[in-house]
């Protein structure tokens, strides 16, 4: 059997705007991946752990509230302290362009905006996510 | 360090990838397995099963409440289907639980049952294992939701609870095979909506109306309104009863011995089909044998006993 893509699709903050990630979760199912889907109204602790636990390859933040800057590089922050830096973090959302530099610099590899396709990600967790 | 070592040294990293190898099927994961078995056999574990939405992730997460209250640590392996059509799937048990996610006395592992039809996963039993030898008190194991025939869980669990809700149909549902004859507890959940009474009259006819079980426990129903916490104390001391009269007659001696001989055979099974598989294979007979089974010029029964007598030939 052949290893399968596992996501977590998580919601740091509290913003309860979450149609974007469901449909992002909905479009990686189809793309054959395991999604993890955790809901509202997440702390950057319960993402980390959640993302530990289940083993994932990648983590997908959605924000639409503007906590991103603050949230975001939490996330990546918790990672590295529990040795699990090598699991990949992207997010999305309402985010302004000025911010992207920072959240790459803070460890987030790749920010994707409104308009961006759910192809597109597909494609950018295929291409950075290599199975043994 | 080995990955068991580190497994039973607290590990969290080592255990959730091992969850995934074994998840994934890699043979690396079985040199782990082999080490750990030794470790298992100390947790208790609990099936929660019943149709989508009438409430198991949200009962599994109140119990985890009174579970960590008592001081005891919990695992929790959480099943949610597959796509038979992309293979993707959405997980989303964790949901309802996450606000356990940063207590370091529960770990909850989310599975997509990936083709297997009995409620679980091929891979369940060994994750339990894993959760076990990291020395988890209590294991929840909650199926994918269910319809009337996937008793997987019955193999599994030592306590199995069965989860209904009102509106689900006549008493004659209740009455069918499957499900209902698996649970050691019933319960009714979101029991403020109309038909919770007739539902437990129901269920308690049936239940009377039932085989006398082997064991002499009589399952009992209870009542929930899971979302505020309603009837969980009452399902939990419950279960507390059921494992307690399994102990008392030795129930869960013959329950485990029964499982152990099962899990063995499965194990036995797979290793020798592997073996002829591969023999088969390597002396190009397979294809040559499929074909000759396809046009009707040898029989099945023939070619297996002939496989045999070969096999034993050699020894």
């Amino acid at each position: 059997m052949a290893r399968k893509i596992r996501v977590l699709i998580a919601k740091p903050g509290l913003d309860g705007h979450d149609r974007g990630a469901k449909v992002i979760a909905r479009a990686l199912r189809d793309a054959g991946m395991e999604v993890i889907y955790t809901g509202i109204r997440q702390t950057p602790e319960q993402i980390a752990n959640a993302a530990i636990q289940e083993d994932v390859d990648v983590v997908g933040l959605s924000s639409l509230s503007g906590a991103h800057n603050n949230l975001f590089p939490k996330v990546v922050q918790i990672l590295r302290d529990k040795k699990a830096e090598d699991i990949l973090v992207f997010g999305g959302g309402i985010i302004p362009v000025d911010d992207i530099p920072g959240l790459k610099k803070a460890g987030i590899r790749e920010i994707f905006q409104p308009g961006a396709s759910t192809e597109d990600i597909i494609k950018y967790i295929h291409r950075n996510v290599q199975l043994e | 360090m080995g990955i068991a070592q580190r497994i039973l040294e607290g590990d969290i990293r080592a255990a959730s990838r091992l969850m995934r190898d074994i998840d994934d099927r890699m043979p690396s994961a079985l040199e782990p397995l082999k080490e750990l078995y030794p470790k298992t056999g100390r947790a208790y574990i609990i099936g929660i099963t019943g149709p989508p939405g009438s409430g198991k992730s949200t009962i599994v997460d109140k119990m985890v409440d009174i579970f960590r209250k008592e001081g005891k640590t919990v695992g929790i392996v959480a099943v949610d289907p597959t796509s038979p059509f992309t293979g993707g799937a959405i997980l989303g048990d964790r949901i309802r639980m996450q606000r356990h996610a940063t207590d370091e006395g529960v770990f909850i592992r989310s599975l997509a049952t990936r083709g297997c039809l009995g409620g679980l996963t091929r891979s369940t039993q060994d994750i339990i294992n894993v959760m076990d030898a990291m020395g988890k008190d209590i294991i929840l194991v909650e199926t994918v939701g269910v319809g009337q025939d996937e008793v997987e869980i019955v193999n599994t669990a030592h306590t199995s609870i069965v989860i209904l809700v009102p509106g689900l149909g006549d008493d004659i549902q209740a009455i069918k095979a499957g499900i209902i004859e698996i649970g050691d507890l019933f319960v009714i959940n979101k029991c403020d909506r109309e038909g919770a009474d007739k539902m437990e009259r129901d269920l308690r006819m049936v239940l009377e109306m039932g085989r006398k079980r082997e064991d002499g426990w009589e399952p009992p129903i209870f009542k929930t309104e899971a979302i505020l916490g309603k009837g969980i104390f009452e399902l939990v001391y419950g279960i507390y009863r059921h494992k307690q009269a399994l102990e008392q007659n030795q129930a869960l001696e013959k329950k485990l011995r029964e499982r152990t001989k099962t899990t063995f055979l499965e194990i036995l099974e797979t290793e020798v089909m592997a073996h002829f598989i591969e023999k088969m294979e390597k002396e190009g007979q397979w294809d040559k044998i499929i074909e000759d089974l396809m046009n009707r010029r040898i029989d099945p029964y023939s070619v297996a006993e002939k496989v045999m007598a070969e096999e034993l030939k050699k020894h």
